[in-house]
């Protein structure tokens, strides 16, 4: 190490107490953040896995501009076919597909204008999650005819039990009225009042011919092996389509918009926090370094004297800083690293989580995740904080006057 | 030939409303090699000549030639370098880096030289065992003496082979003993190295060794004596 290093790396123990109390802080406030932002992170991929899970899968393949308006004729031809079809795709896991329509359910009390969903039961159960929530009764079986599936909400207004029958009255593909009964086999209760009032599955078979589909469907979903790979699986997918049908591939962030902007948002607001942690952090460094310029202006003055120049002097500072910096960069890194695989293992949960997790059909525990960028990112952002705040005392030197700074008590 | 030349010399301070006088039209003129004290009282104007020969501080009027080299109008990067390479400091108070050992305190001006790290090592052993101090190079300055200390520091004016040394109040927080010893030292570094010594002092001690005492009173020089009898 040069004289200039050594220098700077003796200096930082001059006040031995004092560094290791500013390390101190940097080191709480990098384990922090490495742990707030993998959970953060973890919990964003939880997120984004159980929202898409639940329904929309990863990817889907639809007619064009039917993300745009739902119309009925914007179908998708032999949809069974092709779902088998990308199911062999490299990094698709599942596919299955769908109709859907609106139509009039009534019971013997009551109707309700609903969106029913025409799925393959066998399939459905690979892409989405609803077929986990069902609460009373079970969900569709491969085989099933005239059967649906209500969420609670609907099946409780519309006054329906499993057993009972519900006629649905809609406008089939060709224009012609829709009818048909299907007996209510189970009851889906997601937690979500949006869910459960909306939901309403019946077999595709049944509903392609009650509503005069033919083998169309609306979209055919898939689920990968990694959400990740959706956009880079997009172009794959769009040219594995037959050509002609105006058929596009959509992605998770194409078809769930407003997905990414919640996540976004709850960014923003995560990171308020975390500028506030690194804000302290930097002022303690300010402290640290002002204190250590202002008591060593005699020193400076005869450094000046000998002939360095002042550049070297805030140099020097900087060079303070950055040891500092790096410390508290890798003891954090090295702490915050520990406590993050600690949960990565075990899942972080704090009281009564399970429990409400359980009730939506989610995981008991978040899994942090485990990243250059969650080990990383908060602890180089407190590292630069540091560096900032250590500007304004190396300014301080370059003004410094060696005869009045020889002076100084 | 001139080591330095002072003409016409002028510096005032301002304390408050109150103008004092540093340097009141100051003229010296220094040959190489000699060994010169300035001395006076407090406020003399002693340190504020010292300071303006070695571009510390600048007249408000006057020239003040290094060598060959006008210094009073070169910007600061300019003064640095020239400190750097042409002029050595010993202060009254040592001022030697603290968290660095005597052989790293010699080291230091050297490396701001850009001389190599074997190099440097090496002249700053020869340095301090020169000086009387072989052995203890590894010391810091809290582990030294006074004398010892100011040895060190007498050894880092020297390492960056300066024309000039320029001294303020070497000996003021020195005994007796260490005095004499360093302004022995301080004498046979003229008469070896051909180094040329200005001391600013009121140690009569110091004035024995100086070959030339230069007397100032409120910031005019009252007197100009060569000493032939000088001890050395």
């Amino acid at each position: 190490m040069n004289i200039t290093g050594l220098l700077a790396w003796r200096n930082l123990w001059r006040h031995s107490r004092r560094t290791w109390l500013t390390v101190g802080a940097m080191v709480f406030c990098n384990t922090l953040l490495v742990f707030l932002i993998a959970i953060q992170l973890g919990s964003y991929r939880m997120m984004i896995d159980n929202t898409l899970s639940a329904f929309t899968g990863h990817l889907q393949v639809q007619h064009l501009g039917y993300l745009e308006e739902q119309k009925m004729r914007q179908t998708v031809p032999e949809a069974a076919a092709l779902a088998s079809r990308l199911a062999e795709e490299p990094h698709v896991e599942a596919t299955a597909a769908r109709a859907v329509t609106f139509a009039l359910a009534s019971s013997e009390q009551r109707s309700f204008g609903i969106q029913l969903t025409g799925v393959q039961p066998a399939l459905e159960t690979q892409v989405s999650s609803y077929p986990g929530l069902v609460s009373r009764g079970r969900y569709l079986q491969q085989g099933d005819d005239a059967a649906i599936v209500l969420g609670s909400i609907l099946a409780r207004n519309l006054k329906v039990a499993p057993g009972d029958e519900v006629t649905l009255l809609g406008s089939g593909y060709d224009g012609s009225v829709a009818a048909g009964v299907a007996t209510v086999v189970g009851i889906i209760d997601s937690g979500l009042a949006e869910v459960d009032r909306g939901v309403a599955q019946a077999p595709l078979a049944w509903f392609q011919q009650v509503f005069a589909l033919g083998d169309r469907a609306h979209s055919v979903v898939l689920r990968l092996d990694d959400v990740n790979r959706a956009p880079m699986l997009v172009p794959q997918i769009q040219a594995s389509l037959p050509v002609g049908e105006s058929l596009v591939a959509l992605d998770w962030d194409q078809l769930q918009p407003g997905l990414r902007e919640a996540i976004r948002s709850d960014m923003v607001s995560a990171w308020f926090m975390y500028g506030v942690l690194i804000v302290l952090v930097a002022l303690s460094v300010l402290n640290t370094q002002l204190m250590s310029v202002l008591e060593r202006t005699r020193e400076f003055g005869v450094m000046l004297a000998l002939g360095l120049r002042p550049q070297r002097l805030g140099r020097l500072v900087l060079l303070e800083t950055i040891f500092l910096g790096l410390i508290g960069l890798l003891l954090g890194v090295a702490l915050g690293a520990l406590v993050v695989l600690y949960f990565d293992a075990y899942g972080f949960s704090y009281p009564g989580m399970a429990e409400a997790a359980a009730r939506f059909n989610l995981p008991p525990r978040i899994y942090p995740q485990v990243s250059l960028l969650s080990l990383f990112l908060g602890p180089l952002t407190v590292f630069l904080g540091a560096l900032l705040a250590a500007v304004y005392p190396a300014l301080r030197l370059l003004r410094l006057q060696p005869v009045a700074a020889m002076r100084a008590v | 030939m001139s080591a330095i030349h002072c003409r016409d010399l002028c510096k005032t301070f301002h304390q408050g409303e109150e103008e004092i006088t540093g340097l009141d039209h100051v003229s010296l003129d220094i040959e190489a090699g000699s060994f010169v004290a300035l001395v006076g009282p407090s406020g003399s104007g002693k340190t504020t000549l010292l300071n303006a020969m070695g571009g510390l501080d600048r007249p408000d009027s006057g020239e003040i030639v290094l060598g060959d080299t006008r210094i009073d109008t070169l910007d600061q990067g300019e003064l640095a370098d020239l400190r750097l390479n042409r002029i050595g400091f010993v202060f009254q108070s040592y001022n030697l880096v603290p968290v660095l050992s005597a052989r790293e305190n010699v080291e230091f001006v050297m490396q701001l030289q850009g001389v190599g790290a074997q190099e440097r090592a090496a002249r700053a052993e020869a340095v301090l065992a020169e000086i009387g101090l072989e052995g203890l190079s590894g010391r810091r300055p809290a582990e030294l003496s006074g004398g010892q200390q100011q040895r060190v520091a007498v050894a880092r004016a020297i390492a960056s082979e300066p024309q000039l040394i320029l001294a303020d109040e070497p000996t003021a927080n020195l005994d007796s003993h260490s005095a004499t010893q360093l302004m022995e030292l301080f004498v046979h570094l003229n008469r070896e190295h051909k180094v040329t010594f200005v001391m600013a002092t009121h140690d009569t001690r110091v004035m024995r060794y100086a070959r030339r005492v230069v007397s100032l009173q409120d910031g005019r020089i009252e007197s100009d004596q060569r000493t032939p009898e000088a001890v050395e």
